[in-house]
């Protein structure tokens, strides 16, 4: 009786846009329903860096290479702030910082389809910069008036970042798009490559019965496919005013239904990469997630026994 | 007397031993920062990534400070310098090109490294070379910061004992072989102290860091190996390992696909 009166002032404080604090009282469902978000965006920032650390000691000149350097190390730094915040949600449940990077490490969280996939070439650096992150603001975006404070708050910042990123990504775009034969053809090449993907990084078009929940406690305010065709409004008209061509030969706007009309992605394949970790990347990033975090252990654990001694 | 570009590239002995000696800070700072930033998304924690990125960041835009400086000179544009010149070309002592090794290895020769550094641009701050004196200053108020950071990582993992202690000593004794590399100034050692360039020379600069290190190593109760040795080669006379070359047909992979193309 208590808990449905608890239950009721909360959806009461989330109708009236009011923010939920870490220490406030949470039904567990929005609790989990949370945690399950923010620690899966965290533990894609961080396996975000890999595709394109790749090219971090190849980057073409002096200024490229502290570009790239910083905007990894931005990628890993909203990780950490995400994992902050996941922890609070988590230690309720008896969950440490540990525990959320075994559960990567484990396969028992996911992380976004695109950070699965190959970045052969300098131009996928680039691409990740300019489309991956794009359509990552697009989403982070929309979740900046989630009802969960320290989430809006994190996110606010993320937000402003990757906009940096985003212009870094054209650049190199830029660059290449009004380079060389070959430069043009290295770009073109990297948006047919990550054109699914990116098509597939929006989620499912029907609404899921854990994105509805999340939109009732106002986690989310925007469905997969609002995001989706915001992404296509702004990046279609921009791909194709730099000369290059987008490898679905059924986009086209629809004028009548003001909606952009795209080839399905192989939802069952991406899933798949997505579930089981079975990307053609995902085992060999894992394992570098893996030395980083149990090779290493000697070190966190050096740390915390020379700290108690000089407490001593 | 303090010089500007203008009036040292009138003067070809002066002129070539100030270009060896930026070619040794800036190859140093290169290496290194990027050797650092192969850590990126593998540190220990985090945390740590993000900070150990900080230091990357710097350590190579200190590179491109010294390789501004070689511009002005009349040398080569500073990418130019930093992807296109082959490993005899290259002065940066041998320890900043070899691999970073575990995550002791990194620490102690990074924190050897920033001792070293500290100490030569404190012989850097009364250089005849106007502009080098003035962007040691505010290189200096960053490379503070490294050197906190690094000393409380040498100092702890050595204090930690076990397996953390272990990697230290073990870690030091590989990187001394190398770390006398660091103190030599090249084949014109004299020239640059007679012009001013750098107010001491290298058995000095050996002397004043070996007296800064001791205590350091005594602090975190590891035993000294005692002075270290003049290695067998030496980086700042253009003589370098396999390491190098590996290093720098990395960085220039992308770039040397078409070397004409703007990237």
């Amino acid at each position: 009786m208590i808990t449905d009166q608890r239950h009721e002032q909360f959806m009461e404080r989330i109708q009236r846009g009011e923010k939920i604090e870490a220490t406030d009282w949470m039904p567990d469902e929005y609790r989990k329903l949370l945690l399950k978000l923010i620690h899966m965006h965290a533990v894609s920032e961080i396996m975000g860096a890999f595709p394109e650390k790749e090219w971090v000691p190849k980057a073409p000149t002096l200024k490229r290479k502290l570009a790239i350097m910083a905007k990894v190390q931005d990628e890993v730094g909203h990780g950490q702030l995400l994992l902050r915040v996941a922890e609070d949600l988590a230690a309720p449940l008896g969950k440490t910082r540990e525990d959320l990077m075994e559960d990567l490490i484990e396969g028992r969280v996911k992380f976004h389809n695109v950070f699965h996939m190959e970045s052969p070439t300098w131009a996928d650096a680039g691409v990740i910069g300019w489309l991956v992150d794009g359509a990552a603001i697009i989403n982070q975006a929309a979740l900046l008036s989630t009802s969960y404070g320290p989430y809006a708050r994190v996110l606010k910042r993320i937000c402003a970042e990757e906009s940096f990123h985003m212009q870094h990504g054209e650049n190199i775009i830029l660059a290449l798009a009004g380079g060389s034969k070959e430069q043009r053809r290295m770009l073109q090449e990297a948006v047919n490559r990550w054109w699914e993907s990116l098509i597939f990084f929006f989620g499912p078009v029907e609404v899921t019965d854990a994105a509805r929940r999340m939109i009732d406690y106002r986690i989310r305010t925007k469905t997969n496919e609002e995001l989706r065709q915001q992404f296509l409004k702004k990046y279609v008209p921009r791909i194709h005013s730099l000369g290059l061509t987008i490898p679905d030969p059924n986009l086209r706007y629809d004028e009548e239904s003001e909606k952009w009309i795209f080839t399905e992605p192989d939802w069952k394949k991406f899933g798949e990469i997505v579930r089981y970790n079975q990307g053609p990347k995902s085992q060999e990033r894992l394992k570098l997630r893996r030395f980083a975090h149990e090779d290493q252990r000697w070190v966190r654990e050096a740390m915390v026994r020379s700290q108690k001694m000089q407490v001593v | 007397m303090m010089q500007t570009a203008e009036q040292i590239v009138q003067e070809p002995r002066l002129r070539h031993a100030l270009t060896e000696l930026l070619y040794q800070l800036a190859d140093d700072e290169l290496c290194l920062g990027h050797r650092d930033s192969e850590w990126l998304g593998l540190a220990p924690d985090i945390e740590g990534d993000v900070a150990f990125s900080s230091i990357a960041q710097d350590e190579v835009g200190h590179a491109v400070f010294y390789l501004e400086r070689l511009h002005e000179l009349g040398e080569a544009k500073p990418d130019q310098l930093a992807f296109f010149r082959g490993p005899g070309e290259r002065r940066n002592a041998i320890l900043l090109e070899q691999p970073n090794g575990d995550w002791a290895r990194t620490i102690v020769r990074h924190f050897l490294y920033d001792i070293f550094d500290d100490i030569r641009m404190e012989a850097l701050l009364q250089s005849s070379f106007h502009s080098l004196a003035q962007g040691v200053v505010k290189i200096r108020r960053e490379e503070h910061y490294h050197l906190l950071h690094h000393k409380m990582w040498f100092t702890r993992l050595a204090q930690a004992g076990g397996e953390a202690r272990q990697r230290m000593e073990q870690a030091v004794s590989e990187v001394w072989m190398e770390v006398g590399g660091l103190f030599s100034l090249g084949e014109v050692e004299e020239e640059m102290l007679h012009y001013g360039l750098i107010a001491c020379g290298s058995e000095g600069l050996a002397q004043r860091w070996a007296e800064r290190m001791r205590p350091l190593f005594d602090e975190a109760g590891l035993n000294w190996p005692g002075m270290p040795v003049k290695p067998k080669r030496d980086g700042r006379k253009g003589e370098h390992t396999k390491d190098l070359e590996r290093l720098i047909q990395t960085m220039s992979e992308v770039v040397g696909s078409d070397p004409d193309a703007q990237w």
